[in-house]
């Protein structure tokens, strides 16, 4: 059964077609890359996802159920958390209290104790342990980013969107961060992954689409996808020659 | 335990307060009761939320109105209960149409708002009633004022606390931060602006309604003052807009500061007003009780 499916997703922002018909669906538990070039409509195929912009045709439908345009706070009720390319944290907030937010406000409401549990657990599995009581905006930037995923993580989400979130880390970082990713699918997370590490797509990700110019131009195993003409042709260019 | 017991007892005394002073000083108790309700009021929305709403004296002045058109017909606290059903409805409409508009434009409507409310008072009673002050006569005296503005200044930093521990203060404060970031960890972002506004705009209409009396006359012009909106703000913002204490910790000194530069520098007073108010934001962004509480910290960490 899928647990995501997206019918000719559009969004037109006046003359600019963002997202132009794109079609795809997911199984629960995948992992799925998606990839293009800067400008090629990944955010804003994000953001139609998580309910931040409303599409302007097309139908998205979430755990079986019409999600086309809903507000963010309903679709994150229906298991879908996010992390945002530019870092969105809470800087007045503690790290716990920026983490215990989707607890509380998540799909599954919990109360304070509860909360408070899961927000431990997820700080602890994004690496910021022992620093829950600090203040969000005195945190590192690398820091910063495993607070978004901490509080998608408290969220209890079926659905994890990521936009970039392996941007700027070190090759240590970055290894670890992997085997972070790959443990949150072992749970049975479905995550999509923007992303132009390909490294780390290509260990991660099974399969991928790419966008370019806001249509899905690729479809498949990432192996292939990287491979394909239209894809080469998207991030390098045409070849004259050819 | 014994925060709660110290307050008790600080209320006790607060209350006896009127017995014990001449009338001049009783007057300055009911500005600064009345200043500290609008204040904290004012902050149950707006200093968590930050959404910067100079619409007090909108809601303050209906409620002064209220009582104004009501009083002669129906009993005291029917006219309270009028008076906070008129405010929360008007909240409810206003916010409403307005909760979706952010940072300045929000604050240019909610100036907006007192004015229109204002205008179309004075159209309506030159217009339709054909006077354009009216008289305030209820039996209460100074003291009953003070006491209810007490109560209901009491009740406003209580519901505040609550709120700050409840789901509800949560909400509102991760709204003040990232209103993206609410909405996506399952915030119901226009439900919950929409009853702190409600309540804090209630509230403030109770405030201008058992304020009234103290007028005696009433016209638009008097109720309806923009100043009233200004103090609220900077009068929070000094103390600390997010803070339980705050805003009173920025009513009780304030008040007493203009009260003095009013009766001393009657024609200059508002430009003090303004410059306060341009100190205030540049020197003490969180606020006293924030600045105090960064210091402490420091001091922790030096320590």
């Amino acid at each position: 059964m899928s647990i995501l499916e997206i019918h000719e997703a559009t969004r037109i922002f006046g003359g600019l077609t963002a997202v132009n018909k794109v079609s795809f669906a997911m199984e629960a538990g995948e992992i799925l890359g998606l990839l293009g070039p800067n400008g090629s409509g990944k955010t804003t195929l994000l953001n139609l996802l998580s309910g931040a912009l409303a599409p302007s045709a097309g139908r998205i439908v979430i755990g079986r159920r019409d999600m086309t345009g809903r507000k963010p706070n309903i679709i994150a009720r229906q298991g879908v958390a996010r992390t945002f390319q530019l870092v969105r944290i809470l800087p007045s907030l503690t790290l716990e209290e920026n983490v215990i937010v989707s607890a509380v406000f998540g799909r599954n409401r919990h109360d304070k104790e509860a909360a408070r549990r899961i927000a431990r657990a997820a700080l602890r599995d994004a690496g910021l342990e022992g620093m829950e009581t600090c203040s969000a905006g005195d945190l590192t930037y690398l820091d910063q980013k495993r607070l978004e995923l901490a509080r998608a993580l408290a969220a209890e989400p079926d659905i994890l969107l990521m936009d970039e979130w392996l941007a700027g880390l070190n090759p240590t970082e970055l290894h670890e961060a992997v085997a972070l990713v790959r443990a949150l699918s072992g749970r049975g997370m479905t995550i999509i992954m923007v992303e132009h590490i390909m490294e780390a797509v290509r260990a991660l990700c099974p399969r991928s689409i790419v966008m370019n110019a806001g249509t899905l131009i690729a479809d498949g195993p990432t192996a292939n996808v990287l491979n394909d003409r239209h894809v080469v042709a998207a991030y390098l260019g045409e070849a004259d020659d050819a | 335990m014994i925060a709660l017991a110290a307050s008790i007892a600080a209320l006790v005394a607060l209350a006896a307060v009127p017995l014990f002073l001449t009338d001049y000083g009783l007057g300055l108790m009911i500005g600064m009761a009345g200043y500290v309700t609008l204040a904290s009021a004012w902050a149950l929305f707006s200093g968590q939320t930050r959404y910067i709403s100079l619409a007090t004296v909108a809601f303050y002045g209906i409620g002064a109105y209220t009582v104004a058109v009501l009083n002669e017909t129906i009993a005291y606290p029917l006219v309270l209960a009028c008076a906070g059903l008129v405010g929360a409805g008007l909240a409810l409409v206003v916010g409403l149409s307005t909760l979706r508009l952010s940072g300045i434009y929000f604050v240019i409507f909610t100036f907006g708002l007192a004015e229109l409310v204002r205008q179309l008072i004075t159209w309506y009673e030159v217009n339709v009633t054909g006077t354009l002050g009216r008289y305030i006569f209820l039996d209460i005296t100074a003291r009953e004022i003070y006491w209810q503005l007490l109560a209901l200044g009491t009740f406003t930093i209580g519901l505040t606390a609550w709120i700050l521990r409840h789901r509800l203060g949560l909400a509102l404060k991760v709204i003040g931060d990232d209103e993206t970031v609410a909405a996506h960890a399952g915030i119901d972002l226009a439900r919950t602006k929409l009853i702190a506004f409600t309540l804090s705009a209630t509230i403030i209409t109770l405030c201008g309604a058992i304020s009234s009396p103290r007028w005696t006359y009433v016209e638009p012009i008097i109720v309806f003052n923009p100043n009233v909106s200004f103090l609220a703000v900077i009068m929070a913002l000094l103390g600390g807009a997010n803070r339980l204490w705050g805003p009173a910790a920025g009513a009780v000194p304030l008040f007493l500061l203009f009260e003095w530069l009013s009766v001393n520098f009657p024609d200059t007073y508002p430009i003090i007003l303004g410059l306060m108010f341009i100190a205030v934001v540049f020197l003490l962004p969180d606020g006293v009780l924030g600045g105090l509480a960064r210091l402490r910290q420091r001091g922790k960490a030096a320590a």
